[in-house]
């Protein structure tokens, strides 16, 4: 089959390679219909997270169609089904997958030793994101075996495009969980650093969840555009100051909930000087992330107001004011997601028509240009915002 | 389809080209004549520095005239600049140097760095407007009805016990008590 693989920083390449086969009772392979490039993907391309090796696949957003199943899957699974595969591989047994920390799932980490030596325990097996968690092959490929398939799938119905259903597998949760995280008043302002896919996730939800204000703020003016058409008021942070814009929209007194949907990679820009010294201990390896949003999030938020972190850290960050935080009482929310805890409730939203995902989506391509378009999204040329795979 | 670009891009354009064709005359002086410059100066055991500084000057002039959008290029050249006015700034204390022409010469780059710095600001900005212009997804809102009417839509969301914020964070209501006047707030 083919299938995209890693090789280095900015180096993806779309070979052939053999067909998945089952190797636990438990798995699954599925034809993937639908896949797509992550900005959390672009960490690994730019070559900013620890733990990939060369030849590994690509790829944690895909859906699909249940080509084989293991014997201890077939009670959930059969030849045939439609299915969105969630980013976290769960096991659904152990104690977080039974609390619904589905993220911190306690066995599908096959490296679970690794994780621990750099985060102090393990977190969930995931696709196609690094040894750290697991080194699953990814899903930007014609087929994907899924582990723990019993659990891990999302059924999904026929007669709704893969548009509207790919994104369950990640940004659409994602940003849903950082708004619920928020625990969103009718009288909040939710400020949103960062308007790329799940920004712009974010944005739908905080205002579905019913937000007075929701502020997106971004420097790309199409994704500004596209954060407007969701309801958002727009900061662009290269042409305004975004502490002195967001007091004035909040009368001085700071949003009460802030979202971080950039991460690790913040914009680098003469405006903002500490992104520079980031990007320069990075560069000597003094540093792994440019914590700038996270920064600016601790200052601007209003006391006793909550910071919810959607964006990808990978290790060790500098210069985070934490004065500001414990005395001005924030509370921080963080985690990837625990996919399947929402997914239930936002296909019933998709299927209701109360929100269709597939906005976002700006290029779609096969899987044989899936190297360019890792390009032309990193660079945010030609407009993109998501793109799509077809294999 | 030809892309037509407004006469504010092009004076930023006409100026960019300008700055590319005297990075590359510059970078020519400091390399070829790096003795001299650095004689006049009065910084001779800086001569190899000069030198390798035309070459960045010579580089950098060439990717402005070389590449399609020489935005990156010229703040290339103000981070360049900000070295050669730290170079040139310490060389103010140094007994050896001649000071008169040192302050001369980071006038010059000062005045250089000006222009830089509005060319790469125009570049920039013509450079958004334009992406404005050319991907608007103002019509990409993903919601059947207008955002304001689908604000709190999925009010039967109840959030989950552990992601809760604490009572005391919750917007402060004033206590309804029976039977006693509630001072205005």
């Amino acid at each position: 089959m083919k299938a995209l693989r890693w090789y280095g920083k900015g180096d993806i390449r779309c070979e052939s390679v053999p067909d998945p086969e089952i190797e636990d009772s438990r798995d699954a392979i599925i034809k993937v219909t639908s896949c797509a490039i992550c900005g959390s993907d672009l960490h690994l391309y730019d070559h900013f997270m620890p733990g990939m090796k060369k030849g590994d696949i690509m790829g944690h957003e895909s859906m699909g169609e249940v080509v084989e199943v293991g014997s201890a899957a077939k009670s959930s699974l059969k030849v045939g089904d439609r299915v969105v595969i969630p980013f976290t591989i769960i096991c659904g047994e152990c104690d977080q997958c039974k609390r619904g920390n589905f993220s911190v799932c306690e066995r599908t980490n096959r490296n679970g030793e690794l994780a621990a030596t750099a985060f102090g325990h393990p977190t969930a097996g995931l696709f196609g994101y690094t040894h750290l968690t697991g080194g699953y092959p990814g899903g930007q490929a014609e087929y994907l075996r899924v582990p723990y398939a019993d659990k891990t799938h999302i059924k999904v119905p026929n007669g709704i495009p893969d548009e509207q259903l790919l994104f369950l597998s990640d940004i659409f949760p994602t940003g849903w969980q950082a708004a619920v995280q928020c625990d969103i008043e009718p009288t909040d302002t939710v400020a949103i650093w960062g308007a790329g896919p799940v920004g712009q996730m974010a944005i739908r939800s905080a205002l579905l969840l019913g937000a007075k204000q929701v502020i997106a703020i971004d420097r790309l003016p199409e994704r500004l555009s596209m954060a407007e058409a969701g309801g958002a008021i727009t900061i662009n942070f290269q042409e305004e100051s975004v502490i002195e814009r967001l007091n004035e929209l909040t009368g001085g007194k700071g949003p009460e909930k802030c979202i971080d949907a950039v991460g690790l990679e913040a914009h680098v820009s003469m405006t903002h000087p500490d992104t520079i010294l980031d990007r320069a201990k990075q560069a000597v390896m003094l540093e792994t992330d440019r914590p700038h949003v996270l920064r600016e999030m601790m200052y601007v938020c209003r006391p006793a107001g909550v910071l919810s972190v959607a964006g990808v850290y990978g290790g060790l960050l500098d210069k985070i004011p934490f004065g500001a935080v414990m005395n001005k009482g924030l509370t921080i929310r963080t985690g990837q997601t625990h996919v399947n805890r929402w997914t239930d409730d936002l296909l019933r939203r998709i299927e209701e028509g109360q929100i269709d995902p597939s906005f976002v989506i700006t290029h779609t391509v096969g899987l044989d240009d899936g190297p360019e378009m890792y390009r032309t999204f990193r660079d945010k040329k030609d407009g993109c915002i998501k793109v799509v795979l077809k294999p | 389809m030809a892309h037509h670009r407004s006469g504010s891009r092009q004076s930023a354009d006409a100026l960019a080209r300008g700055l590319g064709w005297f990075s590359i005359a510059l970078g020519a002086v400091e390399l070829f004549g790096g003795r001299s410059v650095a004689r006049w100066l009065g910084m001779e055991r800086h001569e190899r520095l000069i030198r390798a500084y035309g070459v960045r000057e010579i580089v950098t002039g060439v990717g402005i005239l070389a590449s399609k959008d020489p935005t990156p290029w010229i703040w290339g050249r103000i981070g360049g600049d900000a070295l050669d006015l730290a170079t040139l700034g310490k060389e103010l204390n140094e007994s050896d140097a001649d000071r008169d022409r040192v302050g001369i010469a980071m006038g010059a780059v000062a005045g250089v760095t000006v222009l830089d710095v509005m060319c790469a600001n125009a570049l920039t900005g013509q450079s958004m407007q334009e992406r404005a212009r050319r991907w608007d997804y103002s019509d990409r809102s993903g919601l059947p009805r207008p955002a304001d009417q689908m604000r709190g839509a999925a009010s039967d969301f109840q959030t989950p016990r552990d992601m809760r914020i604490p009572d005391a964070l919750r917007p402060y209501k004033q206590p309804q008590l029976q039977g006693r006047p509630q001072p205005s707030m």
